[in-house]
């Protein structure tokens, strides 16, 4: 009784946090959208043609293990439905970071990744993806393999990994679910440095530009990580306190786990 | 529990408070010219100009005045509302 107290005033401080945040930022956010993927043409179209081909069975795997799932469990649906609704909107808002005096986004995709699985997560962010650079001028069409990479790719299979991992040493599942979204996060930027690094060095060595970017990075993700980080949490503990059921189903937690 | 809940909404906004005062408080990174600019501009077309690629205009370029903001708010609504939808579906009523 006393251990189901201190996880009812745990978890509330886990939504509780992100909620005000996302209200502090919405509310200070007065400049105009901008996008925070790689954008049309700043890759050369064999780096661009590269990283679809390597996106590509990622995205048909996703869609294979999405029809699998489905046709066994009907209440993965909504769930899938939720979550590239939660990707898409998470993926696009434009968070100013005071520290760094610019806006970035999270990802969204560390969520995903833990609570449908990284195969149909990914499937969920290039959809996102794909909305976002045909209608939103955010990322690009000739890019969008680059951009499931980094953020598809990347963001649900850190997220995935970190949580399960954690999990598996019996880590508390708020701060699992947290360690999962920073790190999602960070992976998701660390990749974008890789990407934009090899593609437009020329004849400059790879290192140095890379290290160039990713530090660049640095002022807006890592504090952007932490947010992303207490959001996941959020969400995760939200879902086991709503639909346990439906996190057994998904192999998110051991059934003896919720009992 | 009552109190202990109450200390802990006292101590979130505590740290809340104090989170953003810091933030407020330090300096930012980048010069006042280019602040609030997305990390595709400060990061991503500032070293990708310096190696001599550009950013092209997107095919549907919907970067034109207020129509970004129109475009953005629509899919802000509609994505809140999908994401509604199925959560209401989820946590009230069972599928299977």
């Amino acid at each position: 009784m006393k251990n189901d107290s201190k996880f009812r005033v745990k978890s509330l401080a886990v939504i509780i946090f992100p909620v005000l945040l996302t209200a502090y930022c919405i509310l200070f956010s007065a400049s105009s959208a901008h996008a925070m993927h790689i954008s049309e043409g700043i890759l050369p179209l064999n780096w661009a043609a590269l990283w679809s081909v390597i996106a590509l069975p990622f995205v048909a795997y996703g869609l294979f293990r999405l029809k699998k799932v489905s046709s066994l469990a009907l209440s993965i649906k909504p769930l899938v439905g939720l979550m590239a609704a939660v990707v898409f909107i998470i993926s696009c808002m434009p968070v100013p970071v005071p520290t760094a005096g610019t806006c970035s986004h999270p990802c969204g995709t560390a969520i995903s990744g833990i609570l449908v699985g990284p195969s149909i997560s990914v499937l969920v962010a290039a959809v996102a993806l794909l909305i976002q650079a045909l209608f939103l001028a955010h990322g690009g069409l000739s890019t969008w393999g680059a951009n499931v990479i980094s953020m598809g790719v990347m963001g649900s299979f850190a997220g995935f990994l970190t949580f399960k991992a954690l999990r598996s040493m019996r880590v508390n599942m708020a701060v699992s679910g947290f360690m999962a979204g920073l790190l999602a996060d960070w992976a998701t930027y660390f990749t974008t440095s890789v990407e934009l690094a090899s593609g437009i060095r020329g004849d400059s060595p790879f290192l140095p530009l890379f290290w160039k970017i990713l530090i660049a990075f640095v002022p807006a993700q890592l504090p952007l990580g932490i947010f992303e980080g207490a959001m996941t949490a959020g969400v995760v503990v939200l879902l086991y306190k709503k639909r346990p059921d439906l996190l057994v189903k998904m192999r998110v937690l051991k059934r003896e786990e919720v009992i | 529990m009552k109190v202990e809940s109450s200390k802990l909404k006292a101590r979130s906004f505590g740290m809340i408070l104090l989170l953003l005062t810091t933030f407020c408080i330090l300096p930012p990174a980048f010069p006042a010219g280019e602040r609030w600019s997305g990390v595709d501009e400060s990061v991503i077309e500032k070293y990708a100009k310096e190696q001599g690629r550009e950013a092209r205009e997107p095919f549907i370029n919907t970067d034109q005045g207020d129509l970004l903001l129109f475009v953005f708010l629509m899919a802000g609504a509609i994505g809140g509302f999908i994401a509604g939808y199925y959560w209401r579906k989820l946590t009230e009523k069972r599928v299977d």
